[in-house]
C-alpha cells in the first residue's frame, strides 16, 4: 500500500448522493471513460473537466449517501481521484471504495479547493497549509483488504 | 443472554458471539442483484475464476426492464446469461419484477434470514425480520463466488411504535415522520428496530417503512415477527425460518418513542426525503403523478389510488402513471378490474418496471416539472432535469393529486 499521497483538494459540501455524482441516466454503463466525464455534472457542469490525474475530494457529512452503484466510485476512479476524504460517509459507498481499493478516510477537513494536501498514512495524518489534522486508523480487518488493492485480491490472496 | 436480534443474526451466520462492532465473515442466505448491479458482480465473479454458489444467487432485472436502448440490452444480456449458464434463480420479464418486491414475494426474505443485494433499498426485507443490507457489486460478485461477506455487526437504534394511526396515515406518512425524527445520515451503519403496537401496521405498510429506513442510512431494518408476519410467509414458499428476537435488555444505541396517533398525514418536499411537512401545508401544481416502486408499488397501494380514481378524471394537466411492482401485483389488478378503473379515469398503467423512480425511463422529468410520486427518494435529478422537483407521499395523496391537479389530499376531492 502507498504510504503518502498528495494532491489538489477537490472540495464538495455535505450530503454529496450518488445521484449527484453520477445520474441513473449513465447507469447504462460501467466504463470508468464513459462515465467520468459526467460527474456531479448537474450541480457543477465544468468540474470533471478540472480535475487532474492525482486530486483528493474533500468532502462534509455523509458522503456517498442514496443507491449502491458502485458506478459512483468507478466514475472517482476514472476521473484519477487518489483518494476521499470525508467528515462521514454513506455505508455502501464506503463499502464499494474499500472493496475497490480506493482510500478513503473519515476526517473534517477545511482547506481551500485545489489547495494541495498531503495523506500520510503510515502516521494516519493529513497535512495541509500548515495543518495537521489525525484520522482514526482503519480496523485490522479493512486494512487488509486495502493493502491487498482490493477485497478481489483479498480473496484470491486465501486469507479471506 | 442480552443481545440484539442483529447481534444474534450475525453471531449465527459467522459462527461467532458477536456484538455491535465486531467485523465478522458471515455466511449469506441469499445475494440478489439486479439489470444494473449485476454486470460489475458478473465481472468480479469471473476475476475470481471460482464456481457459482448457484442456490443462493437471485437475479433480478428491473431498472431498465423491458430495455431501453441498446446499452440496456446488453446489460440486461449479460445478466439473464451469466443466471441461465450458472443455473441461478432467474426472476425476467412476464415473472419478476422490481427486485426487493420479488424477493418477499418468492419466498426469499423470512426471519433470521441474513440476505445481501446489490441494491441500497435491500433494507425492506427487515419487514418479514430478516437482516437484509444493501451491498456493492464487487462484493456481490465475491458472494457469488463464496457465499459469504464481510459486516461490521451494527447496532440498533429500537423505534417502539405506541397507538393506532389515524385514518388515512399510512406506512409511508409513519416513516417520512421518523425519518424527519432521524435525518439523513441518522442511522447512519445502524439497525433501525420496530416494535410495539405493530399489529396496526399491514405487512405491505411494514415494507413501505423497512425500504425507507435507507433514507436514514440504516444498514439494515427489523420488525418483530408476529401473526402478520407468518400469515404473509405462508402463502409464499419460503420453506423453513428462525424467529429471532432482540433481548430486553439488549445494548441499544437509543430508543425513539413514536406516537403513531399524533401522526398526520404527510410528504416530503424537494430534495430530501427528511424534508417532512404535513401534506395539508402544500399545494403546488404537479405535471407527474407517479405510483409504483418496491417502496409504495404493491397491489394495497394500486386498491387504494383505484379507490379514489373510480369514477373521476385525471385533471388534464397531469400523467399520472401507475406502474405495478411486480407482475404479480399486475396479474392481481388485472384480476380485481383496477386496471380498468385507473385507464378509465385517464390513468396511464404499465408493465412493472423501475424506469422513472429513479429518473431511467418512462416518465422522465423535464425542466421545472413537478412530480408527487410514491417512491422514496427526491434527491435533485432523481427523477429527471435537474430544475424539475420531486414531492414524496404515499398512494392515496399521489392519486387524489392527480385528480386535482395540483398537491391535495383525497378528502379534497
Ligand atoms: S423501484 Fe426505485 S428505489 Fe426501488 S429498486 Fe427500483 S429504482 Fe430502486
Amino acid at each position: 500500500m502507498v504510504t503518502t499521497i498528495s494532491g489538489r483538494a477537490i472540495v464538495l459540501g455535505d450530503n454529496v448522493d450518488t445521484d449527484q455524482i453520477i445520474p441513473a441516466k449513465y447507469l447504462n454503463t460501467s466504463d470508468p471513460d464513459k462515465l467520468a466525464p459526467h460527474f456531479m455534472e448537474n450541480e457543477y457542469p465544468d468540474l470533471a473537466g478540472s480535475i487532474k490525474n492525482g486530486d483528493i475530494i474533500v468532502a462534509g457529512k455523509n458522503f456517498g449517501s442514496g443507491s449502491s452503484r458502485e458506478h459512483a466510485v468507478i466514475t472517482i476512479k476514472g476521473l484519477g481521484i487518489s483518494c476521499i476524504i470525508a467528515e462521514s460517509f454513506a455505508r455502501i459507498f464506503f463499502r464499494n471504495a474499500i472493496n475497490t481499493g480506493i482510500p478513503v478516510i473519515e476526517a473534517k477537513v477545511t482547506a481551500n479547493n485545489f489547495e494541495k494536501i498531503t495523506v500520510d498514512f503510515q502516521n494516519s495524518r493529513i497535512l495541509y497549509s500548515g495543518s495537521e489534522i489525525k484520522f482514526k486508523e482503519y480496523p485490522e480487518f479493512l486494512k487488509n483488504i486495502i493493502e491487498s488493492n482490493g477485497l478481489i485480491n483479498y480473496v484470491r490472496s486465501g486469507k479471506w | 443472554m442480552n443481545k440484539t436480534a442483529v447481534e444474534k443474526i450475525f453471531s449465527e451466520k459467522s459462527g461467532t458471539d458477536s456484538r455491535a462492532g465486531d467485523y465478522v465473515v458471515a455466511n449469506v442466505d441469499y445475494v440478489m442483484a439486479n439489470d444494473i448491479t449485476a454486470p460489475i458482480a458478473i465481472d468480479a465473479f469471473n476475476d475470481l475464476g471460482m464456481k457459482a454458489k448457484s442456490d443462493k444467487i437471485i437475479i433480478i432485472p428491473d431498472h431498465f426492464i423491458p430495455p431501453k436502448d441498446i446499452n440496456s440490452a446488453i446489460q440486461y444480456k449479460k445478466s439473464k446469461d451469466f443466471a441461465l449458464n450458472n443455473g441461478t434463480w432467474l426472476y425476467d420479464i412476464g415473472n419478476g419484477g422490481v427486485c426487493h418486491q420479488v424477493m418477499m414475494e418468492k419466498g426469499f426474505a423470512a426471519p433470521g434470514r441474513l440476505i445481501a443485494g446489490a441494491d441500497s433499498h435491500t433494507n425492506t426485507y427487515g419487514a418479514l425480520s430478516a437482516i437484509s443490507t444493501g451491498i456493492g457489486s464487487t462484493e456481490a460478485g465475491v458472494i457469488f463466488a463464496t457465499g459469504k461477506m464481510w459486516f461490521k455487526v451494527p447496532e440498533t437504534i429500537k423505534i417502539n411504535l405506541n397507538g393506532k394511526p389515524s385514518r388515512g396515515v399510512e406506512g409511508k406518512d409513519i416513516i417520512l415522520n421518523i425519518l424527519f425524527r432521524i435525518k439523513n445520515g441518522g442511522a447512519a451503519y445502524k439497525c433501525m428496530e420496530f416494535s410495539g403496537d405493530i399489529k396496526y401496521i399491514d405487512i405491505n405498510e411494514r415494507m413501505t417503512m423497512a425500504n425507507m429506513t435507507t433514507e436514514a442510512g440504516a444498514k439494515c431494518s427489523f420488525f418483530d415477527t408476529d401473526e402478520k408476519t407468518i400469515e404473509y410467509l405462508k402463502q409464499r414458499n419460503t420453506g423453513e425460518y428462525k424467529i429471532v428476537k432482540s433481548d430486553d435488555n439488549a445494548d441499544f444505541d437509543q430508543t425513539i418513542e413514536i406516537n403513531m396517533n399524533e401522526i398526520e398525514p404527510s410528504i416530503a418536499i424537494p430534495n430530501s426525503p427528511d424534508n417532512v411537512k404535513h401534506v395539508s401545508e402544500v399545494h403546488e401544481r404537479i405535471d407527474q403523478a407517479y405510483i409504483g416502486s418496491c417502496t409504495n408499488g404493491r397491489i394495497e397501494d394500486i386498491r387504494k389510488a383505484a379507490s379514489i380514481l373510480k369514477g373521476r378524471k385525471v385533471d388534464r394537466r397531469v400523467r399520472l402513471m401507475v406502474v405495478p411492482a411486480s407482475q404479480e401485483v399486475y396479474n392481481q389488478a388485472l384480476r380485481e378490474g383496477l386496471i380498468d378503473t385507473i385507464v378509465e379515469a385517464g390513468g396511464y398503467f404499465s408493465g412493472t418496471t423501475c424506469g422513472a423512480c429513479l429518473g431511467g425511463y418512462m416518465g422522465v422529468l423535464g425542466p421545472d416539472e413537478v412530480c408527487v410520486s410514491s417512491t422514496n427518494r427526491n434527491f435533485i435529478g432523481r427523477m429527471g432535469d435537474k430544475t424539475s422537483r420531486v414531492y414524496l407521499a404515499n398512494p392515496s395523496i399521489v392519486a387524489a393529486s392527480a385528480i386535482l391537479g395540483r398537491i391535495g389530499t383525497p378528502e379534497e376531492i
